[in-house]
């Protein structure tokens, strides 16, 4: 298996000068099987391009998992352009809205409404199925099996392992590490704490062991500090995470929207400084690198 | 007249009490800052309240691997963010019947409550109240015409007689009300708002939103009312009462425009009052 970074960005695109070498795309991570089977992790921006890549050798059949439905996760789809010709088959994998109650076939019909582009979703010529997942659910794909996890994040939102050609990969979508709401001495601080403590557990049991491990660690423990609840990681929980979990190789990805290069750069150093002894490997997720797992 | 009061108190008595967190909720919800820990806390001091928000996250809408037993449960699982609109969904529908009784249809009539309260929210926004005064705002829209609810389920022949006529000569109900009961929709709803404790310009707006006078009194009864003519208007749901009276003098002065003028400043309603409407879902899914 392996897999290519479309989109690393977290947010919102922030292209220019700044972000070229690490990539202005929004989310997206093409997986390919030894075998070519196709699945992708999430449609940012970062799907465009590999729409255009796919439609050199369409027809394509081809899995979309959408982690969660926050803009910056699907905002590519409606410019996947094997989405618009007859005889591509795609798949459009994603967690339910309890709230409007309704499911995934909902990120394309409401992002494709009048107001919002000229398309409409119903006007899509390929052949497009959607699948709203459960919690934990399995998806077989023959080439690989999905499993999912939901993650905490301001949505329903799910991490997910991709086991493939006989190596795993885990993608977190975006994720937070659970955290106590209370207080010690709050009445409940106990209580409240071993749900948290079990959550956080559950997830590190699901990723122990993976090859790859592709984490939201979108902020420094500073930004952090003031950005409780928005549903990030940081970059040393993230680690942190990894390590626990005994993971393979690490790629911190979701980019902050306003970071540039030389602070990206700036950052992997100090990490690399800081986590030289550890037992954990990592890297900077760079849009257009391709990892072989 | 005794008499009639008697037989409304009697009527009110009936009615489940409201619970103080629906309010809570409401508030809490319209704060973009708003603690999860405090949301938490008024939703575990509401046993009801508890019992539904479990009841729906473990519902196959959200397809959770495992069951939710507590709110602190639902709380780490789903993040303040859902959580706190799952609990806004619930409080709105909270303490009323769902089916339909003595000629009211309770879908049309939630749906008519909701537009008001949306209504009066964005009257209330384009007077500049503040975030936490709009949710009173919108509180007393959605419970406007709650005393229609009371007469329905504890004085349906006469209700039903009061529907009948409004609807024969297209008269308002209220006055239809007085005829056949003795008393409006207002008057009751008041008396309600009153065993419910709720904040006195809430009850205010209740009892008074179809007595506004030349208007400029009060705000809240003022947008209260406008919002009530711009629903009817607009046909957003059904009360009972389909005639929409012209805005007084008091009333047009205060936003500088008449009920024509209101409804084009007001161009998001429709679409606000439709993502309203997951409030009903809600409420019908628990």
């Amino acid at each position: 298996m392996r897999f290519r970074f479309r989109g690393t960005r977290g947010s919102l695109p922030a292209p220019g000068p700044d972000t070229v070498r690490y990539g202005g795309n929004t989310t997206c991570i093409e997986v390919r099987s030894d075998a070519g089977g196709l699945l992708v992790l999430d449609a940012g921006t970062g799907i465009r391009e590999l729409g255009l890549d796919e439609a050199r050798r369409m027809p394509i059949d081809c899995h979309v998992f959408i982690s969660h439905t926050h803009w910056d996760h699907i905002q590519g789809l409606p410019f996947f352009v094997p989405l618009f010709v007859p005889g591509n088959r795609i798949t459009i994998y994603g967690p339910p809205d309890p709230l409007t109650m309704t499911g995934i076939e909902a990120v394309l019909t409401k992002q494709m409404e009048y107001p919002h582009f000229p398309v409409r979703a119903a006007e899509l010529l390929a052949d497009i199925d959607y699948e709203t997942l459960r919690d934990g659910q399995v998806v077989d794909l023959g080439f690989a099996t999905v499993s999912n996890m939901l993650m905490n994040h301001p949505a329903m939102d799910f991490g997910f392992k991709v086991a493939c050609d006989g190596k795993t990969l885990f993608f977190t979508g975006d994720h937070e590490p659970f955290y106590n709401i209370y207080e010690p001495g709050d009445e409940d601080y106990a209580d409240y704490g071993k749900i948290v403590d079990e959550r956080n557990r559950a997830i590190t049991e699901f990723l122990r062991g993976v090859d790859a491990f592709i984490i939201d660690a979108q902020y420094t423990e500073e930004e952090y500090a003031t950005r409780r609840g928005w549903g990030h990681s940081t970059f040393e929980r993230a680690l942190a995470l990894a390590e626990e979990a005994g993971v393979g190789r690490v790629y911190l990805t979701h980019h902050e929207t306003t970071r540039t290069d030389a602070e990206v750069d700036a950052i992997l150093d100090r990490l690399k400084r800081e986590w030289a002894d550890r037992r954990v490997r990592f890297d900077m997720a760079r849009e257009g690198e391709t990892v072989e797992v | 007249m005794q008499d009639v009061k008697k037989k409304l108190l009697t009527a009110v008595e009936k009615m489940p009490a409201f619970p103080k967190s629906v309010h809570q909720v409401l508030k809490l919800a319209s704060d973009i800052n708003c603690p999860q820990k405090e949301l938490v806390e008024v939703i575990k001091r509401d046993p009801v309240f508890t019992l539904k928000i479990l009841r729906l996250v473990n519902s196959a809408y959200f397809g959770l691997a495992r069951e939710i037993t507590s709110i602190n449960h639902a709380s780490v699982y789903l993040g303040l963010n859902t959580l706190k609109n799952v609990a806004l969904g619930l409080a709105a529908v909270g303490a009323i019947p769902k089916a339909n009784v003595a000629g009211l249809d309770m879908g049309a009539f939630w749906l008519h409550s909701l537009a008001v309260a949306t209504a009066t929210r964005m009257l209330g926004s384009m007077l500049g109240v503040s975030r936490d005064e709009a949710a009173d705002y919108f509180a007393a829209g959605l419970l406007h015409d709650i005393g229609k609810v009371v007469f329905a389920l504890y004085m349906p022949v006469e209700f039903q007689q009061a529907l009948a006529r409004a609807a024969e000569d297209n008269s308002p109900l209220h006055e239809a009300e007085a005829e056949s009961l003795g008393a409006t929709h207002a008057d009751i709803g008041a008396l309600l708002a009153e065993k419910w404790n709720l904040p006195g310009p809430l009850r205010n707006a209740i009892e008074r939103h179809h007595d506004v006078g030349e208007g400029g009194r009060s705000q809240l009864v003022d947008c209260v009312f406008a919002a009530n003519q711009i629903s009817k208007k607009l046909a957003f749901g059904a009360a009972g009462d389909f005639s929409s009276t012209p805005l007084p003098p008091g009333v047009e002065a205060r936003f500088a425009l008449d009920l024509e003028g209101l409804i084009k400043e007001m161009p998001t309603l429709d679409e606000e009052v439709e993502h309203a409407r997951i409030f009903i879902k809600l409420g019908e899914a628990s």
